[in-house]
């Protein structure tokens, strides 16, 4: 059932932003494909006539009372950025230099 | 330190229960101060071989001599104290802290200071406990061992070159080694249970959406609970009654009142509070040949024999979908993970880490998550982005969710003919630090009896069965209940202990090596 190639293990990493080294690739493309073998198995017992269960507890839309309260200032959520820029996060450019 | 001598020698505070310490609290024979001064200078003897706790509470003694100073007042002030007020308590450092760091055991977030409290580090400061400090874990919860910590391993005070379970294996390791009577913990898989079963203490995972998770920094958002690790029954229940309960900033959170635990609890050492308890012996989980050790069985099996003797009535019962609980875990979790875990982008807090020459935002991101994350989370981040990416998202993360339904099933099945389910809290005892690290597989097996009741969202306690007679160390037993019925817990929970702790002649902990 498994498909896990370095390839793949570098694509889910791009997708997942981390830049993995050259050595991670190859060692999680093992561990992975062991992992997704053992995880399989699932699919033994889950037949396309139970339904799945998403959420333990069955809870409708708990709604709080509509009252004002205090919110967090910009110093406070600006606390732990590790740049910002006025009342503003700061990042690098958006877009890459091929855009 | 205090200059005047007190009735009760530190040596000796710092062994009380946080009932027992409570009592003395409210009846002036001892202060808050010197209750939490006994604990502070416990961490600074023993800490350096346990290394329980990643932060300290600079003002610690500050807190404590505040409810001094209320409970000396007298009046409303003293009497609307709450039954653990002075109290000191360790929490977990996957919990927000004002005055803290909360790094949960990661590198990508050293040093952060949050600004603000989780609910039940608020609710703790509202009735006074005193917080002692922030407690080490696996990286984001992920681990069975706290080897998957970014700042070191913690060691088992019942050998140090053991495990103390994972990922609370910091708040386990304080309350048994009493650098704290009190500790908060988070289980998405047996993260209270396991480490508490490992250190020979009490942890509770009460029913989901039971306490709140409002500025727990989630793991896996439809598993994760937040539960009391101490070293009694009543303590646990103490502090469940302290920090659960509905809290409007938790969408997930039971809008629902419960009954008090710390009552539930009281009500289980009382004569005959089992008579008649239908407990359910789970097939799947209690027998020669399903990975436990036979020590592990022996405790498991002499409990159950002694609730029998007190009238307790053993119901066998199967559980097939069982079987499948770990590899249902092992592919929602990754992937509720890998969507939590995207929040840190290196843009509102934490690391940020730019490539040598500069780059894009999505490569500082790629950079700084490659350097903040250790190799546990990167597996897991990764694992979890497969099992939900296109083409496999049914094969995986959709089959694991009718695994889930198959589960419930089996509880509902289970429940129908008796009232609480027992097992092993765990497969074996502590292991050997470094024994299991290379092998994913192996380590995630040591959740095998823990993860059914995160997967159905019910409650499950762990406490103290014994020792184990090949190797000496703790064993635990677990009971689980319907949702919404930890009272039950609590309840057996204080039945067994009282009748364990009268056949050892004290509890389990007073067994452990002397430390320091």
């Amino acid at each position: 059932m498994s498909e896990i190639t370095p390839e793949v293990v570098t694509h889910l990493a791009n997708l997942a932003r981390i830049a993995l080294t050259d050595e991670e690739v190859a060692r999680l493309t093992g561990e992975l494909a062991t992992i997704v073998d053992s995880v399989a198995k699932v699919s033994e017992v889950a037949t396309p006539d139970v339904v799945a269960t998403s959420h333990p507890i069955p809870l409708g839309t708990v709604m709080r009372p509509d009252v004002p309260g205090e919110t967090l200032t910009a110093d406070q959520a600006l606390s732990g950025a590790p740049e910002r820029h006025g009342d503003r996060f700061k990042v690098s450019a958006i877009l890459g230099e091929e855009q | 330190m205090s200059g005047t001598p007190t009735a009760t020698p530190a040596a000796e505070l710092i062994r009380l229960d946080a009932s027992e310490l409570a009592l003395k609290l409210a009846a002036g024979e001892v202060s808050s101060v010197e209750v939490t001064q006994a604990h502070l200078d416990r961490i600074a003897a023993v800490d350096g071989d346990i290394h329980a706790f990643l932060h300290l509470n600079a003002a610690a003694l500050d807190t404590a001599a505040a409810i001094d100073k209320r409970r000396a007042a007298g009046g409303k002030a003293a009497e609307t104290l709450s039954p653990l007020a002075g109290v000191p308590i360790a929490i977990k450092d996957v919990l927000c802290t004002l005055d803290m760091p909360s790094t949960a055991g990661s590198r990508i977030l050293e040093g952060w200071i949050p600004p603000y409290d989780a609910t039940v580090v608020a609710r703790l400061r509202a009735a006074g406990l005193v917080p002692l400090g922030k407690t080490n874990m696996d990286e984001f919860a992920m681990g069975s061992s706290t080897e998957h910590s970014a700042y070191g391993n913690t060691h088992n005070p019942w050998d140090l070159t053991r495990i103390p379970g994972g990922s609370g294996g910091g708040s386990a390791a304080a309350v048994s080694s009493f650098e704290a009577p009190l500790a908060l913990g988070s289980d998405t898989g047996g993260s209270i249970r396991q480490p508490a079963a490992v250190t020979g203490s009490v942890g509770m995972k009460p029913t989901y959406g039971g306490v709140s998770r409002y500025g727990a920094i989630a793991l896996a958002s439809s598993l994760d609970q937040v539960g009391p690790v101490t070293r009694t029954v009543l303590d646990a229940g103490l502090l469940h009654d302290i920090v659960g309960g509905h809290d409007p900033r938790d969408s997930t959170s039971i809008p629902d009142a419960w009954p008090s635990f710390a009552e539930a609890a009281r009500a289980g050492t009382r004569e005959g509070s089992v008579r008649g308890l239908r407990i359910g012996v789970v097939r799947e989980l209690s027998q020669e040949g399903q990975g436990f050790d036979a020590g592990v069985l022996q405790r498991f099996h002499e409990s159950l024999a002694l609730l029998e003797s007190q009238g307790a009535e053993l119901v066998e019962v199967s559980a097939p979908a069982f079987d499948y609980a770990i590899a249902a875990y092992y592919l929602i979790l990754p992937a509720e993970a890998s969507s939590n875990l995207a929040k840190f982008d290196s843009v509102r807090f934490g690391l940020r880490v730019t490539p040598p020459g500069g780059g894009t935002v999505e490569q500082v991101m790629a950079a700084t998550r490659e350097a903040g994350f250790g190799d546990e989370v990167k597996r897991r981040i990764i694992l979890g982005t497969y099992a939900l990416s296109a083409g496999y998202y049914d094969a995986y993360y959709g089959s694991a969710q009718k695994v889930r339904t198959l589960i419930q099933d089996d509880f509902a099945r289970a429940f129908s003919v008796c009232d609480v389910l027992a097992t092993p809290s765990a497969p074996t005892t502590a292991f050997k630090l470094g024994s299991k690290l290379d092998d994913p597989l192996a380590m995630y097996v040591n959740d095998l009896t823990t993860i059914p009741a995160n997967l159905a969202g019910v409650p499950g306690i762990s406490l103290p069965a014994g020792l184990a007679p090949e190797d000496g160390l703790p064993v635990g037993i677990q009971f689980m209940a319907p949702a919404r019925e930890d009272a039950r817990l609590y309840t057996v929970g204080a039945a067994l202990e009282q009748l364990l702790v009268a056949q050892w002649g004290g509890p389990l902990l007073a067994q452990a090596p002397t430390l320091g």
